[in-house]
C-alpha cells in the first residue's frame, strides 16, 4: 500500500523543516519531497541502512553479542548503580518527553548530567546567561530582516535549507526572495569562466586578470547597493554560503573577538586608531556598521566558528553587545545555528526541571551547574566518572580522541538506533526506534519554537523508543538500589 | 621548491557530503569518502609537491592521522586547512578546554606532510587503533 504523508518534521538539524512529503510503501520510506540531500539520505537511506541495531548487545570476551531486552535492562541498571559517580550524556536527538526521564534518571543517580551542546554552543548558553540575548522567531525574520549576517558558520552545509525557508531565499511578507538576483551572479560568474576559457583556448597561454584584492570604500560591491534583502558572510575561509553573500569578510582565524569588538566601536561613531583588525581593513568594516546601521531590521546568525575558537563565550557575547548597541539605532537579532535538532529542547527540558541548561552535577543529591567543572570534556580530561551512559549522539566520533580514551576506562552504555562510532564501542548497546520516523515526540526548533515529531512508519518489531526504553533502565535502577538498601539493611542489623 | 612539511592552522567543521555520509551510516563508504579527507590550498599542495587524492599526513601535538588531500573548493586560505567534523578529524583535535568546556576543534597549529605510501585507516580499524575495540 503506498500513502503519501505531507508536513513531516525533518529529524536532523535545528531548522526542523516542517514541509517534508514522504511517501511510505509497505512500512517503508522510498521518496521523500521538499528535504535537502542530508533530509533524504537519512530519511530514505540511513535509517533502514544495514547498520541499524536490531537487538540489544552486551560485550562479552570482547565481542557484543546479541541479548534479550531484559538482560540488557539489568545489565546497565546493574553498571549505573554500581558506579560512584556515572555520567549520562546525548540527548539532543532525543525528544523532550526522554529528556525528562533522563533528568530523573540523573537524580536517582546522583550523576553528571550533560548535553551535546557542551561541544558546539555551550558558550552561548554561557553568554547569554552573562547578558541576554535580543531574538525572535525565524518567522519574523523570514517577513521582515532586510540585512542577514552569517558569522562564522556555513549554512549551505550545516543547515542546508536556513537561507531557503527562513533568511535570504525565501519570499517573505515585507522582503522577497534573493534567489534569482543569487541565480544572476552565478550566471554572470559562469560566463565569465566560460570566456576566460575561450580565449586562453584561442590565444593560448593567456592570463587572466588578477581578481581584485578587495572592495573599497569607493566602490564596495554592486552587489551591496542593490534593493531588497542584503547577505553578509563572516568567516575564517570562503565557503558556498560566502559564494552566496553580496559581501564576504574573511577573518584571520581566532579573530572575530577583536573584529566584533571593533565593529561596536564604528556602529557608535567612534573612530579606530589602526589599518586592519584580525586582518580586515578597517574600511571593510566600517562599510558593514554602515548597512547595520541603516537596515530596517537586521539579523546576525552564529555558529561555531565563534564558540570554539579563542575567546569561547566571549565572542558571543561581545556579538550580542553588539547586536545590543545595534538596537539603539535601528532593530537587531542575534541567533545561534543549533546543531542538532533538539539540543535546544535538552537546553530547554533540562533548565526546566534542574534550573540549569547543561553540565549539571547531582552528586549532592541536588543539582549544581558549572561549565568548565561539570562538562564532560572536564569530567573525562579529570576522569571523574567511572560509567558513561551515552544516548542519541556520537561522541565516539565527535570527541577529541584523549577525551574518548578516558571514557574508555570504565563501562560504556550506549542508546542509538544503529551502529555509529560510540555503538561499536560500547559495553552494552541498545538499540531504539528513530525520533521523527518510528516514534513522535517533542523537538525545539533552533528559535525555542516546540514542533511535533511525526511518525511515519512502524518501528521493528520488539525496539522500544528512547523514552520507554530510559524509563525501564530507570525502574530497574530503583529496584537494584532498594535490594542493596534492604541487604545493607540487614548487615547493620546482624552487626 | 618542494617542502617536506606544511606549517597550517586546522579548522575542523561541517560538509554536506560529510552530512549525507554520517546520515547514510557511520560505516558507509559515502561517510568514509566524504570525512577522511583534508581539504588544502592549491598553492600550499604544489609547495608540499601533492596532488589532489594523494594522502597526507596531518600532524597536531594530541596525534596524526592520514588523511586524503583534496582541493580548496572555494577562494584561497594559504596556510589554513579544513578537515570534516568525524573521527578523523578527532584524532588530531586536543581535549583543552580553557576552563569553559569546550575543547579545541578550530584555529590551532598542525603540520601537513606527504604520505604517499601510509594508508588511510577505515573507521573500525581507526576505533581499533585509538580504542582498542
Amino acid at each position: 500500500m503506498t500513502e503519501v504523508i505531507k508536513s513531516v518534521v525533518c529529524p536532523i538539524c535545528g531548522c526542523l523543516c516542517d514541509d517534508i512529503e514522504v511517501t511510505v510503501e509497505n512500512n517503508e520510506i522510498v521518496k521523500m519531497k521538499n528535504g535537502c540531500s542530508v533530509c533524504e539520505a537519512k530519511m530514505v537511506h540511513g535509517y533502514k541502512s544495514d547498520e541499524r541495531i536490531l537487538k540489544p548487545m552486551i560485550r562479552k570476551d570482547g565481542e557484543l553479542v546479541p541479548v534479550s531486552m531484559d538482560e540488557a535492562v539489568h545489565k546497565a541498571a546493574q553498571i549505573l548503580t554500581d558506579a560512584k559517580y556515572p555520567l549520562l550524556f546525548g540527548w539532543s536527538s532525543s525528544t523532550c518527553e526522554a529528556q525528562r526521564i533522563g533528568v530523573e534518571l540523573a537524580e536517582e543517580l546522583g550523576s553528571a548530567l550533560d548535553n551535546c551542546c557542551s561541544v558546539c554552543h555551550g558558550p552561548s548558553v554561557m553568554a547569554t546567561q552573562e547578558i541576554g540575548i535580543p531574538s525572535c522567531t525565524l518567522g519574523q525574520i523570514r517577513h521582515r530582516a532586510d540585512l542577514i549576517i552569517y558569522w562564522a558558520c556555513n549554512p549551505w552545509t550545516s543547515h542546508p535549507r536556513h537561507l531557503e525557508r527562513y533568511t535570504s531565499f525565501t519570499d517573505g511578507r515585507f522582503e522577497g526572495s534573493e534567489w534569482k538576483s543569487y541565480l544572476e551572479k552565478l550566471k554572470g560568474t559562469q560566463s565569465k569562466k566560460k570566456v576566460e576559457a575561450a580565449s586562453r583556448r584561442i590565444i593560448g597561454g593567456y592570463e587572466p586578470a588578477p581578481p581584485p584584492q578587495a572592495y573599497t570604500v569607493d566602490a564596495p560591491p554592486q552587489t551591496m547597493q542593490k534593493a531588497g534583502r542584503k547577505l553578509i558572510v563572516v568567516d575564517v575561509r570562503k565557503t558556498m554560503t560566502a559564494e552566496a553573500a553580496d559581501y564576504f569578510i574573511q577573518v584571520q582565524p581566532n579573530k572575530d573577538y577583536e573584529i566584533l569588538d571593533a565593529l561596536r566601536c564604528l556602529v557608535v561613531d567612534q573612530e579606530l586608531d589602526v589599518d586592519k583588525v584580525g586582518g580586515v581593513p578597517v574600511e571593510y568594516l566600517q562599510e558593514v556598521a554602515d548597512e547595520m546601521v541603516n537596515c530596517e531590521f537586521g539579523v546576525i546568525f552564529f555558529g561555531l566558528g565563534l564558540t570554539q575558537s579563542a575567546g569561547r563565550f566571549r565572542n558571543v557575547e561581545v556579538a550580542i553587545a553588539l547586536t545590543r548597541d545595534l538596537n539603539r539605532k535601528t532593530k537587531f537579532v542575534i541567533s545561534p545555528m543549533r546543531g542538532h535538532f533538539n539540543v535546544t529542547g535538552a537546553n530547554t527540558v533540562f533548565a526546566w526541571q534542574t534550573g540549569y541548561p547543561y553540565a549539571i552535577d547531582f552528586s549532592q543529591g541536588y543539582p549544581q551547574y558549572n561549565p568548565g567543572e561539570f562538562t564532560t570534556i572536564e569530567l573525562l580530561r579529570r576522569g571523574d566518572n567511572d560509567a558513561t551512559l551515552v544516548i542519541s549522539s556520537d561522541p565516539g566520533a565527535h570527541f577529541p580522541k584523549p577525551a574518548m580514551q578516558n571514557m574508555m576506562k570504565h563501562p560504556l552504555i550506549t542508546i542509538n538506533p544503529d551502529m555509529n562510532a560510540i555503538s561499536r564501542l560500547g559495553d552494552v548497546v541498545f538499540p531504539t526506534q528513530w525520533c521523527g520516523i518510528e516514534s513522535e515526540g517533542t523537538a525545539y526548533r533552533m528559535d525555542h519554537v516546540p514542533i511535533m515529531l511525526r511518525k511515519v512508519v512502524e518501528p521493528p518489531p520488539g525496539i522500544l523508543d528512547d523514552e520507554q526504553l530510559l524509563k525501564r533502565i530507570l525502574d530497574e535502577v530503583r529496584v537494584i538500589k532498594a535490594q542493596n538498601a534492604e541487604q545493607e539493611a540487614k548487615i547493620e542489623a546482624v552487626c | 621548491m618542494v617542502e617536506q612539511k606544511l606549517h597550517a592552522i586546522l579548522i575542523t567543521g561541517r560538509t554536506i557530503d560529510q552530512g549525507v555520509g554520517k546520515e547514510m551510516g557511520k560505516g558507509s563508504k559515502e561517510y568514509f569518502d566524504s570525512s577522511a579527507l583534508c581539504f588544502i590550498d592549491e598553492s600550499d599542495m604544489k609547495k608540499l609537491g601533492i596532488k589532489s587524492r594523494s594522502n597526507v599526513k596531518v600532524t597536531s601535538k594530541y596525534g596524526s592521522v592520514i588523511v586524503k588531500a583534496a582541493k580548496n573548493p572555494y577562494g584561497s586560505d594559504p596556510g589554513l586547512i579544513f578537515i570534516p567534523c568525524g573521527l578523523w578529524a578527532n584524532a588530531i583535535c586536543g581535549d583543552e578546554t580553557f576552563g569553559m568546556g569546550m575543547p579545541l576543534f578550530k584555529g590551532f597549529q598542525v603540520e601537513v606532510e606527504p604520505a604517499p605510501n601510509q594508508a588511510i585507516l577505515t573507521l573500525d580499524e581507526l576505533l581499533k587503533e585509538e580504542y582498542g575495540r
